[in-house]
């Protein structure tokens, strides 16, 4: 019998040839007759009382099926937009939001009106003519400025602009590390903010039938069970009467996480105007409003022994919430838990300080404080090393958690599962080649020329997450996962996940596991995901790198069910006991009589007929749910180098290695496909991106893809990719999470890199992103 | 991004878009490769009553060698002028400016007519015209080059004027155009095309200013015998760049002198 091993293999992706001949359904492919389409009218000052709104022009536009208001969705919607503790339970100042302004605007971008016409054309005329009359406040721009006591407030009538303010670990637990030290260094680090940019933006579609009193909502989103949840509970429905589908969907990088204003009043328009709704953002609108991610800064301060052991660190988040409170905002506020990285403390004292301005919210993005920290502390140990006069590597390996001191419990608390740190970095300098590297870098200082190498060695925490962390984090619901294994009568095996793909592969992966583990075709497997109607009673969606460590244990976990079950019949069948029944390769036999056998669709069309053990029911399928009992913790080491034009500032990436350990593969080119897109992130948030805002009025300056500088492939060299295998020990699969992994790295390594380079010039840091122009003013500076 | 209501008419000839133009008045607009344009509209910028595509008229799609002039169709598309023989052969420097311009789609679609009426202070290919002292020919007139750059978008070209070619002079010696971006599809923050001719350098600037800019100054220096080096320091004076996102009007003045050394010594390699 031929064996095929599935995991592990290099298995193409199945959603691609659907993708990529045009044959996806993003939101925008889907309608409904009679739909009417909806341009929402949008506040152009960051921060203004709203005087009037006058809509008689717009209402008398061709095509016009209504003008709306705040007032029109009072008796619609109820609550405020839902603020998740996540991390920061005790939030200071939470300000109420209701999804369209009524007296008050507070970032540039807010919905003030909406238009409801028989054409997108038309609807967007028609917003063009109503006139708002706004009183313009002044716009709280700078965190540092907006925590002062005599500053503006982000929102009118605010005792101040602090959201939060936490110390996790007061001074008291470092001062011992920094009485030790031999030597202390500090910096304020800067974590530009960046737009998600998904390649897709958002949309939705709603389908409201007042006679049932059923709602359907199409939209492109991470986590359609959440926005079910939240949704139904702001229209006064039973999360039965709501069903939302979330299809082929490009790209989330967590800003299709949380509810947005036009997620509760598209769905609201259709229930008021009576007939389905739609509306698609536009490019503008998605760097405008959807959550930005970062936007943060950091004091930071490390003592450390002359011969580079690293003793203490204090650090404070000091983090730009934005002008409401994004609904899983805190959560970044992680950084600090994980501001130690892959390394040995006595100490860390930590603080998180969250603040409101009048810009979007900042809310979870690929990482989410993961690469915060990761840049943080890989940022400090250089700084360590050069003032120590010691090479990057060396100090590195001198801290490091050693493989035999897993599972490590941190400064925090958090178990650390499983690593070899060492490992990883031994193969990534080797790849790089960095004697070779340190020996050309050399030379060529004696040119005159910037040749820098900067290492990351990074350490993440994924895969939310145990019951006992993340529910009282989310207020209520624990991230665990759900999955659903259905086996038709003639074998089709038919996998529900509550985890949801938009560029991750689960359609080809999780099918993976199911076929090892059943023996079946692969392609007798599907996987169903997105849709509330189908599968499990909940799910959880797809973030923080937990679809596979958490959704893909629940669907392994399903099908062990089938398989038990199988079992049994098998054995009825087989007129053998159940314990001498063996599985193997996709079929029961009994133990010792190879020839005794019956398929496993065999096994599966007998489940449906009427001879069956006494007591079993009909039918071959199961749930599962996995309570994983401690998040994973995958690592690894990136290197860049890069080398620095001495005339214009220019840094060219010239190479980029990144040795990733997510602990067992499923199908190695979806791990490098997450590598790639996630590292690009982060040597993206390095070099060029950054949503930059007018810094006294608040008016948003990067716009449009011209201005927003999102890299194209012409920046980027190949990158150089290699795995360590060490398998978690936390779920059975040994697996680990990777979407985030590259994005946490990345950033470290480039600005390390650039730093490398320039320290001939006394350079010791450089905040993102790396522009030339003003690598040029630091050089000429420097200089002088 | 959905562009205001137009009119929109097709025309086979340039005498019937002329009349088209006249029919729609002032708000009406020449539709080529539609690429500074439709961005432009659907932003809602630009909203123009009517559009006269002129993609049908195939005279305008055309590149010709007469009389010691290279004669460039306002139709004719960034990538067939990268890739004609003859734009190689008369005057490389176009074909290697047009290769550089924006991405592939941009190149498939873009025109020589469409930028050079745009009149962008980042669009390449007036910094040629300028500095050859090329023609920009019209139905109703030929304007110098240096006549015919006003401002940021302005051009002297009346409303019911269409461009209908460039001509440039012939040029196949020592040439380079540096383009400073930070990505492969970028406009550029700084460009610099320096051009032998005749025994004499031209060199042009592009996005220093709201027009494009002959540097002048380094021409002359590079005529009394100055080193490249020495002549580029030049090339930023009388420059008033406006800063923007990617550069500062300091970094931008920094660029010209160091890009135009560059340019000078790498065309002589
Ligand atoms: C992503 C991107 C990157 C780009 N990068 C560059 C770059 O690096 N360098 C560069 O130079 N350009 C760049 N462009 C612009 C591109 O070259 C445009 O194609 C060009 O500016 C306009 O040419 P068009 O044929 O598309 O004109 P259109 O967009 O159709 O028209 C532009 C304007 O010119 C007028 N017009 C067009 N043809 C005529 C004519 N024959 N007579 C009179 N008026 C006319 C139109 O009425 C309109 O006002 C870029 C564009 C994009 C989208």
């Amino acid at each position: 019998m031929a064996v095929t091993q599935l995991v592990g293999a290099k298995v193409h992706r199945r959603e691609d040839p659907r993708l990529i001949t045009g044959h996806g359904h993003f939101i925008d492919d889907f309608t409904r007759t009679g739909a009417a389409y909806a341009t929402f009218v949008r506040s152009p000052l960051a921060h203004a009382r709203i005087k009037s709104i006058d809509v008689t022009d717009a209402a008398k536009a061709p095509g016009v099926v209504g003008v709306y208001t705040a007032r029109d969705f009072k008796g619609q919607l109820a609550g405020t937009h839902p603020a998740a503790p996540a991390f920061v339970a005790e939030k200071k100042y939470v300000p109420e939001r209701f999804p369209i302004a009524e007296k008050e605007v507070t970032y540039q971008g807010e919905i003030v009106a909406v238009v409801l016409a028989e054409s997108r054309g038309q609807a967007a005329d028609a917003a063009n003519l109503i006139q708002v009359e706004y009183d313009e406040l002044p716009a709280v721009m700078d965190v540092e400025k907006a925590m002062q006591s005599g500053s503006p407030k982000a929102h009118e009538g605010a005792a101040d602009n602090i959201c939060w303010d936490l110390t996790y670990t007061g001074p008291e637990v470092s001062d011992a590390a920094f009485k030790e030290a031999d030597v202390v260094v500090k910096e304020r680090i800067l974590q530009n903010r960046v737009a998600p940019v998904p390649m897709e933006p958002r949309g939705v579609l709603a389908e409201y039938e007042g006679f049932d009193k059923k709602l359907t909502i199409w939209m492109s989103s991470q986590n359609p069970h959440f926005i079910r949840l939240f949704v139904s509970g702001s229209m006064g429905l039973k999360e039965s009467q709501v069903r939302v589908i979330s299809p082929d969907v490009g790209g989330g990088f967590g800003s299709k996480i949380s509810p947005y204003p036009e997620d509760y009043l598209v769905p609201a328009l259709s229930r008021i105007a009576e007939r389905p709704v739609k509306w698609i953002e536009t490019r503008t609108e998605s760097i405008q409003n959807a959550t930005h991610g970062r936007g943060q800064y950091y004091d930071v301060e490390v003592a450390a022994k002359k011969d580079g052991t690293l003793l203490g660190m204090r650090m404070t988040q000091f983090l730009d919430v934005g002008a409401y409170v994004g609904t899983f905002s805190a959560f970044q506020a992680c950084a600090c838990l994980m501001a130690g990285g892959a390394y040995k403390w006595k100490g860390i004292s930590a603080r998180t300080v969250g603040v409101l301005t009048n810009r979007v919210p900042t809310d979870p993005y690929r990482g989410a404080g993961r690469p915060e920290a990761t840049h943080l502390v890989e940022r400090m140990v250089d700084l360590v090393a050069l003032e120590l006069k010691m090479d990057p590597v060396e100090i590195r390996r001198k801290n490091f958690i050693q493989p035999q001191e897993f599972p490590f419990t941190q400064n925090f608390g958090l178990v650390v599962d499983s690593g070899d740190y060492d490992k990883a970095l031994d193969r990534a300098l080797e790849l790089v080649g960095y004697e070779e590297l340190r020996k050309k870098q050399a030379e060529l200082r004696k040119q005159g020329r910037y040749l820098g190498i900067g290492i990351s060695t990074w350490i993440e925490l994924c895969g939310f997450g145990p019951s006992a962390a993340t529910a009282p984090a989310t207020g209520g619901i624990a991230l665990v996962e759900s999955a659903q294994v259905r086996v038709t009568p003639t074998g089709a095996v038919l996998v529900y996940t509550g985890t949801h793909s938009h560029g991750q592969g689960h359609e080809t992966t999780f099918p993976q596991i199911v076929a090892d583990q059943l023996g079946v075709p692969y392609d007798s497997i599907e996987l169903r995901h997105g849709d509330t109607a189908e599968g499990t009673s909940f799910g959880y969606g797809t973030y923080g790198s937990r679809s596979l460590a958490v959704g893909g244990v629940a669907i392994s976990r399903a099908t062990g069910k089938v398989i038990d079950k199988g079992k049994k019949l098998a054995a009825h069948m087989l007129e053998a006991a159940e314990e001498d029944i063996v599985f193997e390769h996709g079929s029961f036999h009994v133990k010792g009589s190879p020839d005794k056998a019956k398929a496993f669709g065999e096994v599966a069309f007998a489940s449906y007929g009427m001879n069956l053990p006494q007591g079993m029911e009909q039918g071959l399928e199961a749930v599962a749910y996995f309570d994983p009992p401690n998040l994973v913790w995958p690592f690894g080491t990136h290197i860049a180098v890069v080398e620095i034009d001495a005339e214009t500032g220019h840094a060219q990436l010239q190479k980029y290695v990144a040795v990733d350990d997510c602990g067992n593969i499923i199908n190695p080119m979806i791990v490098d496909g997450q590598i790639h897109g996630g590292a690009v992130q982060g040597i993206a948030q390095a070099l060029y991106e950054e949503v930059v805002y007018d810094e006294e009025t608040g008016q948003l300056k990067t716009g449009t893809m011209i201005d927003y500088m999102l890299p194209s492939i012409g920046e980027i060299p190949p990158l150089i990719l290699d795995h360590t295998v060490t398998p978690s020990p936390t779920n059975e699969l040994g697996v680990k999470g990777i979407g985030e992994a590259g994005t946490i790295a990345a950033s470290a390594a480039v600005i390390n890199a650039i730093c490398d380079a320039l320290s001939p010039l006394g350079i010791k840091h450089v905040d993102m992103p790396a522009s030339p122009d003003k690598l040029w003013h630091m050089m000429k500076e420097a200089g002088k | 991004m959905i562009p205001a209501a137009f009119e929109y008419a097709h025309a086979s000839s340039v005498d019937e878009a002329s009349k088209l133009l006249s029919k729609f008045g002032e708000d009406a607009k020449v539709l080529a490769g539609g690429h500074s344009l439709i961005p432009l509209m659907r932003l809602r910028l630009a909203q123009p009553a009517a559009l006269v595509d002129i993609n049908g008229i195939k005279e305008l799609d055309n590149i010709s060698e007469r009389g010691g002039k290279l004669h460039i169709g306002a139709l004719t598309r960034h990538v067939t002028i990268q890739n004609s023989s003859v734009v190689k052969d008369k005057l490389p420097l176009l074909a290697e400016i047009a290769g550089e311009v924006g991405d592939n789609q941009v190149r498939n679609m873009g025109t020589m007519g469409g930028v050079i009426a745009h009149a962008d202070a980042a669009g390449d290919y007036p910094t040629l015209a300028l500095m050859l002292d090329a023609d920009v020919v019209t139905n109703q007139r030929t304007i110098h080059a240096r006549d015919f750059f006003k401002d940021l978008f302005t051009t002297s070209l009346g409303p019911d004027e269409i461009v209908t070619e460039v001509v440039f002079p012939v040029a196949n010696g020592p040439h380079k155009y540096i383009k400073f971006r930070r990505r492969l599809f970028d406009w550029a923050i700084v460009g610099v095309a320096a051009q032998k001719m005749n025994g004499d350098w031209r060199i042009g600037l592009t996005n220093v200013g709201p027009t494009p800019v002959r540097a002048t100054a380094v021409e002359e220096a590079l005529h009394k015998g100055a080193k490249p080096e020495e002549a580029a320091l030049h090339a930023s004076d009388g420059l008033d760049p406006s800063g923007d996102l990617r550069a500062s009007p300091e970094y931008k003045k920094h660029l010209a002198r160091v890009l135009t050394k560059r340019a000078i010594q790498q065309a002589q390699q």
